[in-house]
């Protein structure tokens, strides 16, 4: 493994002990090296590993729009033009309510019955 | 290896069949989301997001040509699910087919299952080959006769026609799950069939759709406590009473439904224990179980998590007897493959008919099979390129680091966009359905 770890050459000569192993934890493991360049990316992420966000937004697939309130929050929201915090890919947030529903936006009906190619 | 392995020493994969478009532009529609033969083999059906089902039947073997097995040719097609749109909860329900299962058949129609994220329904496939003429008072264009004309009577007889299939909706099992359905099997009683989402399992009667019951619940009072969902289900091919359900978490619950009404108690947990050290963020999303298939015979099931598929014995709980890894080269690319959201792919995997062999599907249109006794395994590929009628397929070889050998592929060159997700292995002989994004491959061994 020739992989270059982002943020780890210790400053001085001799690295400390921690750092020592986080290095051979990293030579060793390619996983443990790409969860670093992961977290160098994005520091934010969740202390819990893959867990209840990750969970919640897979249940809530689907859902655009909660409730009046909700609805009233995000109107408010949008009215006073707050800059919504920058979404980046790995926090994976698709923030139920955001999103002001007006009959315009409800999905229209699909046209259906059109035959599916592998029949073609 | 000579061959290209799988099915014995010396199977030789061929290409039979192509089906769906050539162009690069693939509507949403036709991402193919579901594959599966009935249990004779003689009919194959795919499933798509735009919600429809085609099922192909195969030709009988032609006198002409007895080295080739009959071809598969489109036998019906119909719109299976239709988009809805949730107005209660603010959902959008999509039509896309999850899975289709087969019932054993038992006259002259054929039945199946199909679902989408919340409603399963029965479909049955009839054939009309005989219409009935001579109406006495209905003229031969349907248009009514003047009863007055009427002069003498005469028996309507049925007369041969042109072969209609017709393809109709008998049951519709609807509002059973406020979660999204991910599976569906048919319990070897013929009788009754379960249906999975991420939290709960059902069983109905085929009969009744106004009715189900829960038999598994994994739902915590307390929604913040949520730590696993349920992945996928299947009931035991023979014994009815037993069905098993795989988690995001890489484990497995075999449940006995004699022992109780609810399920939650299981009666075996098969978990492969972990090097704490090895922990990484990563973990738990790779060991979640995209599919499990119980193996023909009843003893062993397999499931397929992000990287590999294992073996169990059902009387092993400890750890699989056996691991295949698919594509390891992968775990040096987590970090990218988690920012694409690929390593959320679910990957499905199938046994051969006598559970000798294992398939599952990759990347770059490559799919992989295991070959259990000879401990062989290959990597082949679904491609217009490799698709001249009979041409044997190529084992294909991806390269890790080092020098790039020719033929050889290497990973930063995989397209992540090619999936194989799903596949299908015909119950008795060596024929294979594998699906790309749009198109259906047919392989089959050289005869």
């Amino acid at each position: 493994m020739s992989e270059e770890i982002e943020g780890t050459r210790p400053a001085t000569d001799e690295a400390t002990h921690e750092e020592q192993q986080e290095i051979d934890d990293n030579v060793i493991s390619p996983e443990k090296a790409e969860e670093v360049k992961l977290k160098a990316r994005y520091p934010h992420l969740g202390a819990k590993p893959g867990g209840s966000d990750l969970l919640r937004k897979r249940l809530q697939k689907g859902q655009k729009f909660f409730d009046s309130g909700d609805y009233n929050m995000a109107k408010a929201k949008v009215k006073n033009k707050q800059q919504l915090p920058a979404v980046t890919p790995a926090e994976k947030a698709e923030i139920t309510g955001d999103h002001i529903p007006t009959p315009q936006d409800i999905p229209q009906r699909k046209p259906s019955i059109v035959a599916s190619k592998l029949a073609g | 290896m000579a061959g290209a392995g799988g099915g014995g020493n010396d199977v030789q994969w061929c290409f039979s069949q192509v089906k769906g478009a050539i162009d690069d532009d693939v509507a949403e529609a036709d991402i193919i989301s579901t594959v599966e033969f009935n249990h004779s083999g003689e009919l194959l059906a795919t499933g798509d997001k735009g919600g429809r089902v085609v099922i192909f039947q195969q030709e009988l073997e032609s006198k002409n040509q007895p080295q080739c097995r009959g071809e598969y040719n489109v036998y019906s097609t119909f719109q299976s699910h239709e988009p809805e749109f949730d107005y209660l909860k603010s959902l959008e329900i999509e039509e896309k087919i999850n899975k289709i299962r087969w019932l054993p058949q038992k006259n002259a129609a054929q039945f199946l299952l199909s679902t989408n994220d919340k409603t399963i329904k029965l479909w049955k496939i009839s054939e009309r080959d005989k219409r009935p003429e001579g109406y006495n008072l209905k003229e031969e264009d349907g248009r009514y006769r003047d009863p007055t004309t009427v002069t003498t009577l005469r028996v309507p007889v049925f007369q041969p026609m042109d072969l209609m299939v017709e393809a109709s909706p008998r049951r519709v099992f609807s509002n059973a799950h406020t979660y999204h359905i991910n599976s569906i099997s048919v319990n070897s009683d013929c009788e009754t069939y379960l249906s999975a989402d991420d939290l709960r399992i059902n069983l109905w009667n085929l009969e009744i759709t106004d009715r189900s019951f829960n038999i598994v619940d994994i739902k915590p009072a307390n929604m913040e406590e949520l730590t696993e969902v349920i992945t996928a289900a299947e009931f035991h091919p023979n014994q009815c009473n037993t069905f098993v359900y795989s988690s995001s978490k890489g484990t497995i619950r075999l449940c006995d439904m004699r022992a109780s009404a609810l399920c939650d108690q299981h009666s075996k947990l098969f978990e492969e224990p972990e090097d704490p050290s090895n922990r990484s963020f990563f973990s738990e999303i790779i060991s979640s179980i995209s599919d499990v298939k119980f193996s023909h015979s009843g003893r062993y099931m397999m499931t397929r998590d992000y990287l590999s598929v294992k073996i169990w014995d059902l009387n092993m709980e400890s750890r699989p007897v056996e691991t295949y890894q698919v594509h390891e080269y992968l775990r040096s690319k987590l970090c990218s493959l988690y920012e694409n959201d690929c390593i959320f792919d679910k990957f499905e995997c199938c046994w051969n008919g006598n559970d000798s062999v294992v398939m599952t599907g990759s990347y770059n249109n490559f799919f992989r099979m295991f070959d259990r006794g000879y401990r062989q395994d290959v990597t082949l590929e679904a491609s217009r390129e490799s698709s001249k009628p009979r041409s044997v397929l190529k084992p294909r070889k991806v390269c890790t680091g080092g020098k790039r050998k020719k033929d050889e592929i290497s990973v930063d060159s995989l397209d992540f966009n090619k999936k194989i997700l799903h596949t299908a292995w015909h119950p008795q002989d060596n024929i294979i359905a594998v699906a790309t994004t749009n198109n259906l491959y047919i392989f089959q061994d050289k005869l």
